[in-house]
C-alpha cells in the first residue's frame, strides 16, 4: 500500500473520529447550527442519530455504490436489528450481551437466505423483489402474531436490563460516543472490504457485470458476500438505533426508511465512503432542522403557497435530491474527486498481469 | 360458502386494482426499463383530484352520481396531465440512465406525498359515492357490496381496450416492438420517445383510475394509499412477468384471492406474508415470472 494511500485511508478518518470525540466536552452554543449548546443532551442526542444515520447509510452504500445493486430492501435488516435486540431483551428477558449476538447471528442467517433467493434476478426486478421481503417484514412487525413487537405501540426497551451507560438522559454523551464508534466500526469494515480482492471484484461487477462472468469469476457469489456485508452491518446499526431511541417503533420497516437511506447515499455520492456519511448525516441534520425552520415564525409569515412545502422536510429534500440526480450524478463526493481509476481496470490488471494493453474497449459508465 | 363467494369477489376487486396500477408500470418497464416509483403518485393524484373535485370543483351538481362521475374524470385528466409532465420533464432528459430514472421517480414519490400531506394533512378523507354502490346485492347466498363488481367490470374494459390498442393500432404496434426490441425500433426509423410519452400517460391514467376506485373501495382516501397498494403491484409485475399485460392481469387476480383468502382462512396480516411466499417460489422456478418466456430476458 502506498504511504499517500495509507495516510488518506486509515489516518485521516482516524484523525476525524478522534476530534469528534471530543465534540461533548464542546460547552459553547452555536447559534442558528444548534438550539442548544453542543454538549447539552439535545444537541448530542441530534448528532448521535446524524453518525448512526452516516453509517447506516454506508452500510447501504456497500452494495448500491459499491457493487451496483439497487436493493429496496435494506430497512429489513436494520428493522431486524432494531426489533430483534429488543425483543430478546425486553420480551424475553435475556441478558445483554447474548441478545446482541442472537440479533447479529440471525441477520447474518436471514441475509444469506434472502439474499440468495433476491439475487436469482438482476437489476430492477432485484429491487422489487428485496422491497417485497422487507413489506413481508413490515406486516409482520405490525400484525405481530406473537405479541412480541406490540405493533403500532412500539415496543420500549425494558431499560433494566440495558447496560447502564447507555440508560438516561445524563448519559447522552455515551450514546453519542456509541454512534461513533458504529460509524467507525462501518467505515473501517467498508475500507478494508471493498479493497480487499473480493471488494475489488464487486466494483467491477458494478461496472460491468458481463466482463467480470468472462473473466472467469461468478457475480452471484460476490454479489451475496456484498449483500451479507451490507445487511449484517446494517442490524448493528439497528442494534445501536435501539440504545439510541430507547426501544423499537415500526417506523424503520417502512419502505421510506430504505428510500431515505437511498436518498442520504445519492446525495453524498454512491461508491464514495465519505460521500455515503457525509450524505446520512446532513440529510439528518436537515430533517431536523427543517422541521424547526417550517414551524417557525419566519416561515408562518409566509403566504400559505409558499408555507405548506416549507413546513414539508421531505419534501424539500425530495427536491434537493432530484435536482442532484439530474444536474450533480455523483453527488456532493463527485466535486471532489473525478477520474479515479475503475474498478473494473484494476481487477483486469490484477487478472492480466501483462496490464490492459489488449485493446479492449473502456467499459461505458453505468453506475 | 357464501363467505367464499364473498372472499373470491373482494378478492377480484382488489385484483383489479392491482391490475390496473401493474399494467402501467409493466408497459412502462417493458419499453423504456424504468421502474416507475412515481406511479405512486399517479395513484394519489387520482384519489385526491376526484375527491378535490367532488368538493371544490363540482359540488354545485345535486345527482350524487353525476358528481362523482364528473370528478372521477376530473382524477384522470390530472393524473394523465402530471404523468405527460413527468415523462417530458423528468425523464427524457436522463433518456438511457435507468437507474437515474428510477432514482428520479423515488424522489418525486417521497415528495409528492410530502407535499399531500402538507396540504391536506395526513388524515383520511372521505370518498362521496352513489349511494348504490355501499349497498349489496346477493349472489349465492353472499352479501356482495355493489363496488366491487364497478371494480372488476372496469379493470375489464380496461384490459380489453389496452389488449385491442397494442394489437390492432399502429401505435400500439410500435410499443409491442419496442418491448421486445426496442434498438431495432428505433434502427427502422420509428421515433419511439413519442410513444414512451404515450405509454406514461397510459400508465398515469390507469394509475388514476386505480385511485379513483381505491377511493370507492376504501370508503376514503388517505397521503399514503398509493404506496401499499404499489408494492403489491410491483410483486404482481415480478410474478407475471416484465412487460406482459397478459400476465399482469393473470398475477394480480392470483395475488389478490391468495392474499384474501389467507388474510380470512389463516390469520389477519397471513395474506401478505404468503404473498411474499409466492413471489419468491416464483423466483426460484421462473425468474422471469410466468409469461417471461414471451417477452425476453430484460428482467
Amino acid at each position: 500500500m502506498s504511504r499517500r494511500r495509507l495516510i488518506a485511508d486509515w489516518i485521516w478518518p482516524l484523525v476525524v473520529f478522534v476530534l469528534l470525540a471530543l465534540v461533548p466536552a464542546l460547552h459553547f452554543s452555536i447559534p442558528k447550527l444548534f438550539d442548544q449548546p453542543v454538549s447539552s443532551p439535545g444537541t448530542l442526542a441530534l448528532l448521535a442519530s446524524c453518525l448512526v444515520f452516516g453509517g447506516l447509510a454506508l452500510t447501504y452504500d456497500v452494495q448500491f455504490g459499491f457493487t451496483g445493486l439497487m436493493s429496496f430492501g435494506h430497512a429489513l435488516y436494520v428493522a431486524l436489528g432494531v426489533y430483534l435486540s429488543n425483543i430478546a431483551i425486553t420480551d424475553w428477558h435475556w441478558s445483554f450481551w447474548p441478545s446482541i449476538l442472537f440479533t447479529v447471528g440471525v441477520s447474518l442467517v436471514v441475509a444469506n437466505v434472502l439474499g440468495f433467493v433476491s439475487l436469482r434476478v438482476t437489476g430492477i426486478a432485484f429491487a422489487m423483489v428485496t422491497l417485497a421481503f422487507a413489506q413481508a417484514g413490515a406486516v409482520l412487525a405490525l400484525k405481530d402474531p406473537h405479541h412480541w413487537t406490540h405493533g403500532e405501540e412500539g415496543l420500549g426497551a425494558d431499560y433494566t436490563k440495558l447496560p447502564h451507560v447507555f440508560v438516561g438522559i445524563v448519559n447522552t454523551k455515551n450514546l453519542y460516543w456509541l454512534a461513533l464508534a458504529f460509524l467507525a466500526f462501518v467505515f473501517f469494515v467498508v475500507r478494508w472490504a471493498v479493497e480487499s480482492s473480493p471488494g475489488r471484484v464487486w466494483q467491477a461487477i458494478r461496472e460491468n457485470e458481463q466482463r467480470v462472468e468472462v473473466l472467469g469469476m461468478r457475480p452471484r457469489t460476490y454479489k451475496l458476500q456484498s449483500f451479507v456485508l451490507s445487511s449484517t452491518l446494517a442490524a448493528i446499526g439497528g442494534i445501536v438505533y435501539m440504545l439510541l431511541y430507547n426501544g423499537s417503533t415500526l417506523g424503520v420497516t417502512q419502505p421510506t426508511f430504505t428510500l431515505t437511506l437511498l436518498l442520504m447515499v445519492v446525495i453524498g455520492g454512491a461508491g464514495s465512503r465519505w460521500g455515503a456519511v457525509l450524505g446520512g448525516i446532513l440529510y439528518t441534520y436537515l430533517n431536523d432542522r427543517l422541521t424547526a425552520i417550517g414551524s417557525s415564525s419566519a416561515v408562518g409569515g409566509l403566504p400559505h403557497v409558499l408555507r405548506t412545502p416549507l413546513e414539508q422536510p421531505l419534501f424539500l429534500l425530495g427536491v434537493i435530491f432530484i435536482l442532484i440526480v439530474v444536474f450533480l450524478p455523483g453527488g456532493l463526493a463527485g466535486l471532489v474527486s473525478r477520474g479515479r481509476p475503475t474498478g473494473l481496470r484494476r481487477l483486469e490488471e490484477a487478472v492480466r498481469p501483462g496490464g490492459s494493453e489488449g485493446g479492449a474497449p473502456e467499459p461505458q459508465e453505468t453506475a | 360458502m357464501s363467505t367464499f363467494v364473498l372472499l373470491t369477489i373482494t378478492g377480484l376487486g382488489l385484483g383489479a386494482m392491482y391490475f390496473l396500477i401493474a399494467s402501467g408500470l409493466s408497459l412502462i418497464y417493458g419499453l423504456m426499463g424504468v421502474l416507475n416509483f412515481a406511479h405512486g403518485a399517479f395513484i394519489t393524484v387520482g384519489s385526491y383530484g376526484t375527491w378535490w373535485a367532488e368538493t371544490h370543483l363540482f359540488d354545485g351538481i345535486d345527482s350524487t352520481l353525476w358528481r362523482f362521475v364528473a370528478s372521477a374524470v376530473f382524477g384522470l385528466v390530472m393524473g394523465a396531465i402530471v404523468a405527460a409532465l413527468v415523462e417530458l420533464v423528468l425523464i427524457r432528459p436522463l433518456y438511457a440512465r435507468h437507474i437515474e430514472q428510477v432514482l428520479v421517480t423515488v424522489g418525486l414519490q417521497l415528495a409528492f406525498i410530502a407535499l399531500i400531506t402538507g396540504i391536506w394533512g395526513p388524515d383520511p378523507k372521505t370518498f362521496d359515492v352513489p349511494p348504490w354502490l355501499h349497498e349489496t346485492t346477493d349472489v349465492a347466498g353472499a352479501h356482495i357490496p355493489n363496488d366491487r363488481w364497478i371494480e372488476i367490470l372496469v379493470a375489464a374494459v380496461v384490459l380489453v381496450l389496452l389488449q385491442l390498442f397494442l394489437r390492432r393500432t399502429r401505435y400500439g404496434l410500435i410499443i409491442r416492438a419496442g418491448v421486445e426490441n426496442r434498438a431495432m425500433v428505433q434502427a427502422l426509423g420509428i421515433d419511439v420517445r413519442k410513444a414512451f410519452t404515450l405509454v406514461f400517460v397510459i400508465g398515469g391514467v390507469a394509475a388514476a383510475l386505480a385511485g379513483v376506485l381505491s377511493g370507492v373501495y376504501f370508503n376514503d382516501v388517505s397521503p399514503d394509499q398509493g404506496t401499499s397498494l404499489l408494492i403489491f403491484a410491483f410483486i404482481v409485475v415480478v410474478i407475471g412477468g416484465l412487460g406482459s399485460i397478459g400476465g399482469s392481469a393473470v398475477a394480480a387476480i392470483v395475488v389478490a384471492l391468495v392474499q384474501q383468502y389467507t388474510n380470512y382462512y389463516g390469520s389477519a396480516g397471513m395474506g401478505d406474508m404468503v404473498v411474499v411466499l409466492l413471489l419468491g417460489i416464483v423466483l426460484l422456478a421462473r425468474p422471469r415470472g410466468f409469461a417471461g418466456a414471451v417477452v425476453g430476458g430484460r428482467a
